[in-house]
């Protein structure tokens, strides 16, 4: 309960904000929402159905590449796209995990990675009709391009996808699929298919990470391969979801926003704002495992305990 | 009346080796069946394979008349087979209830919310098992007979035609293991048909209407458990031949300094007091056992020894004062601790587990010795090949106990190496241990629960008895001092 409250309360802060503050920061936000729904879905595999998909930017990419494809060339609508982008990254999920699942250990980990390779290079190779590294403009953009619309969709996105998330890892299934994660055997015995119940899973982040893929192109006019499918886009997605707590949900979404804000804040840097983030990232996963919303129960504990 | 378990001439082969050999039985309900046998008998495998943990090469498994052999795991347990789990991997963030819960919710990804009758039926299960006044702590601060209750919630939950229960009794006092047994029978009142996996016939003899016993795969022996208890070969294969006490010669540990000096040792975990100012010290070449129940505070004194847990008080090897040194260096220094989880490494042979232990004697050395442990433990090199982790649990003892000879340790730490092993096996291993004795000077402090096991070796006997030494004294006169109290 206390989870919902202080994200509503965050929730109607971050509505508020585009009458307080300037277009620049609002376009770094909107980034920050989708790489947090992002986070928030491989949150999801990782903290619940105990997978490591290193390759999430397969998912978003296939999302976003398909809206691209289909925006860029028929001129589709962009609610069409989206439905399109959401189709295409559960189908390639599924083409990617049905065999993956079958092995166990890290090598489910190794096929995810290997299928961001694999995109990639596919992207590259048929750089006629994908525009190749240079990218797809796209004819449409939300709110043809008003940046508080665009902010407020991506906020509401984001709202959405997290109590959806959220609710769902709070759900019976839920506890089904920390159960599968943590101790397949025991969990089959008590009379649940596992590998259904981690597919399921799978396909609902794959559905989230190729929405959130498409509606982040759509937000910006354009699609490339550095905005969505590179292995950098994934593994900031990654560390921000265990930067800010793993199996919480809520906590990717803090992570990820912060790791985009940070390295935006570092930008006068250079190229040394990677390396401060990375390495502040590293101690944080180092020191407080249980990232920042471990550190919070934590602290909330010692202030609890000293209080009484 | 037909039998609700029916198993048919199974048989399982993991490689060359033959685990589960034509074995055939069956359980009518209400009916509690022993499936006994030592370790390495096959009878984990047999329930296994039942469960569909692991899929048999030939043969049966009829469930009330469906051959379910073969079907994956989770549709067994659908088909009706409930497992209790000998350990128990509890969802630690969920509390006790949501545990018992997740075992009543529909295998559905569409209900999502469990409804009040979840909710109802989860307390009621509780209540039955007796942890209505933990449900709603987590698992990790439940003592160990709870977390058993809880897991014999999650198959009462299910409600399974056949309900499995793997070693029932395992690391439960004799009141708890009262409990245990009324909730088991009550299983057989209810219509179930159970099969309890245990090692020895005694610990179940109470409870079982029929016996199963096992060895290397094989049925030895069916009956009543008395019957069973008085079959010729079943004595053969458990009792094995008595174990043999043999003095050495007296050494002369008298104006030396010790080897290990402990000296007033404390140890809390939080507010509890696992070591109460606990002084014991060990001679050059001394064979010393701290005999004690689980949880009187044993692992916890080697811990402390080896520089694993904080505590008040000193320890001293060879005069130094070990206060300060990692655990590392401590190994390091020459007391190396074999403890009673094994820590093996599961995926390397056995041959490089040995090797592993001898990583830092120089090469010519590192080879006699290692001639000399395979001649201590000759199973070892048949199996020199072999994952460590293929290995029966005690097997994988003596390749724990010899990886730590290859260190060349000053003092061995043996902690608890009977724990769960069966009598055939401790046998083997007492003989192991006894040649030891009478052939190196291995200085040895061993923990056990198991008296018989642990008094014929030593030099000298501790009693450690919730968290403090509470006698010392030569072995000879243990039982009548110290033996009556000790249970």
């Amino acid at each position: 309960m206390r989870s919902w409250i202080s994200a509503a309360v965050v929730g109607v802060v971050l509505a508020l904000l585009p009458f307080a503050v300037g277009s620049y920061i609002l376009g770094l936000l909107v980034f920050g929402f989708y790489y947090a729904v992002f986070a928030m879905s491989w949150d999801l595999l990782f903290g619940f159905a105990g997978e490591v998909n290193f390759g999430p930017s397969f998912l978003i990419g296939v999302g976003a590449y398909a809206a691209a494809l289909l925006n860029h060339y028929f001129n589709t609508p962009i609610p069409l796209c989206l439905v399109a982008a959401a189709v295409a990254a559960v189908v390639a999920g599924l083409i990617l995990a049905v065999p993956a699942l079958r092995l166990t250990g890290p090598y489910f980990g190794l096929i995810t990675l290997v299928a961001v390779l694999l995109l990639q290079t596919f992207i590259v190779l048929y750089s006629g009709i994908t525009g190749g590294e240079i990218g797809l403009d796209l004819p449409d953009v939300f709110a043809n391009g008003e940046v508080r619309a665009n902010y407020w969709i991506a906020l509401a996105f984001m709202s959405i996808s997290g109590a959806i998330l959220f609710g769902l890892s709070r759900s019976a299934v839920g506890l089904i699929l920390q159960a599968s994660g943590q101790d397949r055997i025991e969990a089959a015995a008590l009379g649940y298919n596992v590998t259904k119940h981690k597919l399921a899973a799978f396909c609902i982040s794959a559905l989230f990470s190729g929405l959130a893929g498409a509606m982040l192109i759509f937000s910006q006019g354009t699609a490339s391969v550095g905005l969505v499918v590179d292995i950098a886009v994934g593994v900031q997605a990654i560390i921000g979801a265990v930067l800010g707590g793993r199996r919480t949900i809520f906590g990717a979404a803090i992570g990820a926003i912060f790791l985009v804000a940070a390295q935006e804040l570092l930008r006068p840097l250079g190229q040394l704002s990677i390396f401060v983030v990375s390495a502040f990232a590293l101690l944080v996963i180092l020191f407080f495992p249980g990232g920042f919303l471990g550190a919070v129960g934590a602290l909330g504990g010692v202030l609890g305990r000293s209080a009484r | 009346m037909a039998n609700l378990l029916e198993v048919e001439g199974l048989t399982k082969r993991f490689g060359g080796l033959v685990a589960v050999k034509d074995v055939s039985f069956g359980i009518p309900p209400g009916e509690i069946l022993g499936l006994i046998g030592p370790n390495g008998s096959g009878k984990s495998t047999v329930m296994k394979l039942i469960m569909g943990i692991e899929r048999p090469n030939a043969g049966a498994v009829r469930l009330d008349g469906t051959d379910v052999a073969g079907w994956p795991t989770h549709r067994i347990a659908r088909a009706g087979v409930g497992l209790v789990f000998q350990h128990s991997r509890p969802l630690h963030r969920q509390t006790v209830l949501e545990n018992i819960k997740l075992a009543l919710l529909p295998d559905s990804l569409t209900r999502l919310f469990a409804g009040t009758d979840i909710e109802n039926r989860t307390r009621e299960i509780a209540a039955r098992v007796g942890l209505s006044k933990v449900m709603d702590r987590l698992p990790s601060t439940l003592p160990f007979a709870d977390l058993r209750r809880m897991e014999l919630a999650k198959a009462i939950a299910r409600n399974p035609k056949v309900v499995l229960v793997d070693e029932p009794f395992a690391g439960l006092t004799s009141a708890e293991v009262r409990d245990f047994s009324e909730l088991i029978a009550s299983f057989r009142a209810e219509g179930h048909a159970v099969l309890l996996v245990d090692h020895n016939v005694k610990s179940v003899a109470a409870l079982v209407d029929r016996v199963f016993a096992m060895y290397l795969g094989e049925r030895v022996a069916v009956g009543t458990a008395d019957e069973v208890m008085r079959d010729e070969t079943v004595r053969r294969v458990y009792l094995g031949g008595a174990i043999e006490t043999a003095t050495r010669p007296e050494r002369d540990f008298q104006g030396r300094p010790p080897l290990l000096q402990v000296e007033d040792v404390s140890v809390f975990y939080g507010k509890a007091q696992a070591l109460e100012r606990v002084s014991l010290h060990v001679g050059e070449g001394e064979f010393v056992s701290v005999v004690g129940l689980n949880g009187a505070g044993k692992t916890t004194l080697f811990n402390a020894i080896s520089g694993l847990v904080p505590y008040a008080g000193t320890v001293r090897f060879a005069t130094e004062p070990l206060r300060g040194r990692t655990a590392a260096q401590i190994a390091r220094g020459g007391v190396v601790q074999c403890p009673e989880s094994r820590e093996l490494f599961g995926e390397m042979s056995v041959r490089e587990n040995l090797d592993l232990g001898g990583q830092h004697l120089p090469r010519d050395q590192a080879e006699e010795r290692l001639a000399w442990l395979l001649d201590l433990f000759p199973i070892l090199n048949a199996r020199a090949r072999q994952a460590a982790r293929t290995l029966s649990g005690g097997e994988q003892q003596m390749l724990a106990i010899a990886r730590a000879l290859m260190m060349q340790p000053r003092l061995l730490i043996l902690d608890e190496p009977t724990l769960g092993l069966a009598p055939v096996i401790l046998e083997q291993l007492s003989k192991a241990l006894e040649r030891l004795r009478q052939t190196h000077d291995t200085t040895v402090l061993l923990g056990e629960q198991n008296v018989t096991f642990a008094l014929p070796h030593a030099d000298r006997v501790y009693v450690l008895e919730h968290a403090r030494i509470v006698w010392e004294g030569d072995p000879a006169r243990f039982a009548q001092e110290a033996g009556t109290g000790y249970l």
